[in-house]
């Protein structure tokens, strides 16, 4: 069976949260572990199942299955704009030849991802498709090697069908500050999908892929997941390889994953995290069957926003310093040296990431250390002990995704400071590289048909499981809202 | 004169030797990932340019003229792990310009460096060595600046929290140079990578990038300012590069840039303890050259000092001129470089256990400050503990040889000597001729038995240096027992005073002279194997005249070593009583 897109049942579908259906979700006790076949059966329907289903019985091909994303994909696309680089006839082949291989192989054949269209945000590195951070500076430019994400998700058997749109190098949170496009929001054609991973929001929101890979650096999937009506996971720092992933802030950069569902969400997240030689930073902790742990409902009974910026700003005013135009991407002769270095860069980085450039180097510089990066520091030590602290009495921390829906598109793009006010319920998280999830939770005015929400929960670190199973369990409560945006009921 | 015994040191030779004072110069083959003894021979540099003599005089003349330098030193050596610091790409010297690089040293978006743990063994080896306090949590940083051949944009070092710090380094002076055992303090070593080179294009319109290199370990030694003359900076390069070899950590080669000594120069009045302004040296690929940099340098700064253009002492940076023997600003510093250091949060800290420090303490040789302690209190001189403890080899080699009861002194000259001399002629190491510690012992041994005589022992010495084999073999093959049998002895001598009955008859009429003519005679017809203190003895018996005296030379001769100890050897078992019977030296 495929993905449910009826879209007529869905429009209809969604409403208002109104008191009587609002649930409480503060602080959630611990919760038992339930069988895997409970997940069948549960209301939030998981993509990725129904599609290895379909494929093990026989009853669809993973080029049917291909064909009719794409016909979306081709459909939406043209207002939405997610995808910065479309593999569509890659993608094709690539089902085919896991037809051909179903029908030789048999089951042995299909991964736990087979056939599943992936949407990966461009700042994750991909052997044959250019990877350019969403910056000029890396137009054509052509990675030698997948991220550690990206290999794990085609070992299993994922299909890669584009790089989405994002703010250059992951600094935004409206993807307004892409190098190459704007992206809209499926909910409504006039307001952003958040960002930085915007493209990869609106990309699963309008169904154009079934799941897809951002990066969180300080809200990048949580803010698009709750713009966009989608599950949106931020993983605890080192819990996913950031092998491939261009660095923005590395000690606070995280590989995330975004789907319809929790299901589909905690399904990706099994297969992209563990330990990672090629990562240093990533964690040896034990990668659990996290979709197992998911419990049908049935079963159950319940400012840090500156430091933030100055460390983030740091760190990339260092990791950018690689784009010199000497080894790859643009350069623009010059002269001299300096020539070529100042050309290269005045022309291949955009504006957003030129100020990050110069506020980070600002507060590294000598002098200025002390009271910026270094205090900085001391407030992320605080951030971190006051969560851990919170962790220690409750299991779950709700909070919203953001202070707003999704923003309109050049509402914030003049205004840095409110754009930055925007990852206020995010940013923190980050600090302290605790994972957290975003789920849509309901809606609120706007476009033509209201606008998601999308909750935070956030967790101890490598409680991913914890919180999809709270996740799954919370989306099965909204049983009568559906989180499919009006554009695909639409032509 | 010692000053300027230093020429030479740029001809491409192995094992030359200064008494003590060795420098690396050579470049030896690409593949060398091996460490060799690469040295100086003050001697043969008789005629050094007046131009250094003058220069190196002066400075020497300046000092006691109420100033003094102070000198620093910071030294970077490259490790010769088999991969690169942060990625599996390996380094070797010389390969095709961009052949050993992969997306990681590239600095490509999305790589990750990953800690070689070699380096951080060979860093707590050498910080061990130099007797540093080792930090048990240490860090990365990154330090940044931009050049084409960091392909990050940053290096990635230490900086607050070096793996090893507050340490010393203990050599003893060349004795010609006065000779004397001096210690310096080291700041602190800390690990960090490599940067690429760039290749100049000859018309200068485009550079090209070579990042073979980047990436590749370095641990950077910083000294304290301790040293006081160009003498005592090289040799303090000397002795870290005696270290490097010894621990195995580096090749030490100056020349390909495995080991690079930038040093930092001052002058002040005597009694002045405020540092004047500092001059950093950069570009010398010999330890003579820095001796030579460092001398010319102070020498340059005094003058200034004297004319009263002290201000002229600027803090910049100076390039070293081999052809002109000179320094020159290479760049004026305009304050002090930003480079914006921040911890690397790519790496997670170094902490490590005191278990593992003890496992590298356990495993390290025996390094050469010790070495030259124990061959001092054997009794050798300074000159030979230096000679063979400078280069590891050589001085396994020697401790080798001792280990099969070899008399030390005996193998020290033997290894100064004739080994040094024929390794120096055929640009080989110890390690690569075929003589085994074992023969040489056994060589010391025929010849102080008598077996042999000392020149026979010189031949055979290059027969098992070039072909192998034992003394044995040779002496037996070659017929080269030493007659030490005074019967044949005799029977030579008889007829050679036959043969020259003119020169017998003034020899008996007291030319005592002639007793070197008859020896010479007899050895010729022994082809140099009669045993040559026998042989005089017997001649000079003849003078004496009659049995009686020649009987008292004969009880003398019982009381040689040979006779007494004689091992295995025929002549040394000769009995008193056949002697006497055949000493008619009428």
């Amino acid at each position: 069976m495929p993905p449910p897109l009826q879209a007529q049942r869905l429009l209809l579908s969604h409403r208002r949260l109104t008191p009587s259906n609002r649930r409480r979700f503060t602080a959630v006790s611990s919760l038992p572990s339930a069988p895997a076949k409970t997940l069948a059966t549960g209301a939030a329907p998981s993509s990725i199942l129904s599609i290895r289903e379909s494929l093990l019985s026989g009853e669809r091909t993973a080029a049917d299955i291909t064909a009719d994303y794409l016909s979306r994909l081709r459909r939406t696309e043209p207002s939405v704009r997610s995808f910065i680089h479309l593999a569509d006839a890659a993608a094709e082949r690539e089902a085919e030849e896991l037809d051909r291989r179903i029908a030789t192989g048999g089951h042995d054949a299909v991964g736990p991802l087979a056939g599943v269209l992936v949407g990966v945000k461009d700042n994750l590195c991909t052997a044959n498709m250019p990877s350019t951070g969403g910056s000029q500076i890396l137009d054509g430019y052509r990675p030698a090697y997948d991220a550690t994400a990206v290999r794990r998700l085609r070992e299993a058997g994922a299909i890669v069908v584009g790089k989405t749109n994002l703010d250059e190098f992951g600094m935004g949170s409206t993807t307004e500050g892409s190098g190459f496009q704007v992206t809209t929001n499926p909910w409504d054609g006039s307001r952003v999908p958040g960002g930085s991973s915007g493209g990869s929001a609106s990309a699963v929101s309008a169904r154009q892929c079934v799941v897809s890979l951002g990066s969180d650096t300080g809200g990048s999937v949580r803010q698009p997941a709750s713009f966009c009506g989608v599950v949106g996971l931020k993983p605890t720092y080192g819990r996913v390889s950031r092998f491939g992933l261009m660095a923005y802030a590395s000690s606070l950069d995280v590989v995330g994953c975004f789907g319809s569902s929790v299901v589909d969400t905690a399904t990706v997240l099994s297969v992209i995290a563990g330990h990672d030689k090629m990562d240093s930073t990533s964690s040896s902790h034990d990668v659990p069957d996290y979709k197992s742990e998911l419990i049908p409902l049935d079963l159950l009974e319940s400012k840090p926003l500156n430091a933030y910026y100055i460390l983030a700003s740091s760190e990339a005013s260092s990791n950018l310093s690689r784009y010199d135009g000497i080894r790859y991407g643009r350069q623009v002769s010059a002269d001299d040296l300096n020539g070529l270095y100042g050309g290269s860069r005045a022309n291949g980085l955009g504006h957003e990431v030129k100020m990050r450039i110069l506020m980070g180097t600002y507060a590294l510089s000598a002098g200025y250390y002390d009271a910026y990066y270094k205090r900085a520091q001391q407030v992320r030590t605080l951030v971190k002990k006051s969560f851990n602290e919170a962790l220690e009495r409750y299991d779950i921390l709700v909070s919203p995704a953001a202070p707003s829906a999704a923003y309109k598109i050049g509402e914030k793009i003049n205004d840095p400071l409110a754009m930055y006010a925007g990852d206020i319920m995010t940013v923190n998280v980050n600090l302290a590289g605790l994972p957290a999830l975003v789920v849509p939770c309901g809606f609120v005015e706007g476009g033509s048909a209201g606008l998601p929400v999308g909750l935070q929960m956030i967790g101890s670190p490598f409680s991913e499981g914890n919180l999809l199973r709270v996740g799954h369990i919370f989306e099965q409560t909204l049983q009568n809202f559906s989180f499919v945006p009006p554009l695909l009921a639409e032509g | 004169m010692a000053l300027t015994l230093l020429r030479g040191i740029r001809t491409p030779t192995l094992f030359r030797r200064n008494a003590g004072l060795f420098f690396t110069t050579i470049h030896p083959p690409l593949s060398s990932f091996t460490t060799r003894a690469e040295s100086v021979q003050a001697t043969e540099s008789k005629a050094a340019p007046k131009s250094i003599q003058l220069a190196t005089k002066e400075a020497a003349e300046h000092k006691t003229q109420g100033f003094e330098a102070v000198i620093g030193i910071e030294t970077h050596v490259q490790l010769s792990t088999v991969t690169k610091a942060f990625c599996s790409c390996p380094y070797n010297y010389g390969s095709q310009p961009n052949s050993t690089v992969c997306p990681t040293c590239m600095g490509h978006p999305g790589t990750l460096p990953v800690l070689n743990a070699k380096v951080v063994e060979c860093a707590v080896k050498l910080g061990l060595a130099l007797n540093c306090e080792i930090s048990m949590t240490s860090k990365f940083d990154r330090k940044q600046y931009f050049y084409p051949d960091l392909p990050k944009g940053y290096q990635i070092s230490q900086f607050d929290i070096p793996i090893a710090k507050e340490g010393y380094l203990d050599l003893d002076l060349p004795v010609e140079f006065g000779g004397g055992h001096r210690r310096f303090g080291v700041t602190r070593v800390h690990m960090e990578e490599d940067a690429g080179k760039l290749l100049h294009s000859e018309s200068g319109s485009y550079s090209q990038v070579d990042l073979n290199r980047a990436g590749v370990p370095l641990l950077e030694i910083v000294s304290e300012p301790d040293m006081r003359t160009g003498i005592e900076a090289a040799e303090y390069g000397a002795e870290i590069q005696r270290l490097v070899r010894y621990l195995g950590v580096s090749n030490g080669n100056m020349q390909e840039g495995s080991l690079r000594c930038d040093v930092n120069v001052s002058v002040r009045p005597v009694g002045q303890s405020k540092f004047g302004t500092k001059v950093e040296i950069k570009n010398m690929n010999s330890f003579s050259a820095i001796n030579r940099a460092i001398d010319y340098e102070i020498s340059r700064q005094i003058v200034l000092h004297k004319e009263g253009q002290a201000d002229q002492i600027v803090q910049e940076t100076r390039l070293w001129d081999e052809s002109s023997q000179k320094t020159f600003t290479m760049r004026k510093k305009e304050g002090l470089a930003d480079y914006r250091y921040f911890p690397e949060p790519d790496l997670p800290e170094i902490v490590l256990t005191s278990d593992y420090i003890d496992e590298i303490h356990k495993s390290m040789p025996e390094l050469p400050e010790a070495k030259r302690r124990r061959y001092e209190n054997m009794g050798l001189s300074m000159q030979d503990v230096l000679f063979l403890a400078n280069d590891d080899n050589v001085a396994r080699f020697f401790d080798s040889t001792l280990e099969h009861d070899a008399d030390a002194k005996l193998a020290a000259n033997w290894i100064m000597g004739d080994i040094a001399a024929y390794l120096k002629n055929e640009k080989l190491s110890i390690d690569e001729i075929k003589l085994t510690p074992l023969e040489l012992s056994e060589l010391i041994a025929s010849i102080k038995n008598g077996t042999i005589s000392g020149k026979i022992g010189k031949e055979i010495l290059i027969e098992l240096i070039a072909k192998g084999g034992t003394v044995k073999s040779v002496i037996e093959e070659k017929d080269l027992v030493q007659i030490a049998d005074p019967v044949a002895i005799e029977a030579m001598v008889d007829q050679a005073l036959a043969d020259n009955p003119k020169q017998l008859e003034q020899y008996r009429a007291g030319k005592t002279k002639l007793q070197g003519f008859f020896a010479g005679q007899v050895m010729k017809a022994s082809k140099g194997k009669a045993n040559p203190v026998l042989l005089n003895k017997i001649l000079a018996g003849i003078t004496a005249g009659g049995a009686s005296a020649g009987g008292c030379v004969l009880w003398a001769m019982l009381s040689l070593p040979w006779m007494v100890s004689g091992t295995a050897s025929s002549p040394g078992k000769a009995s008193p009583n056949m002697l006497l019977s055949s000493s008619n030296c009428t």
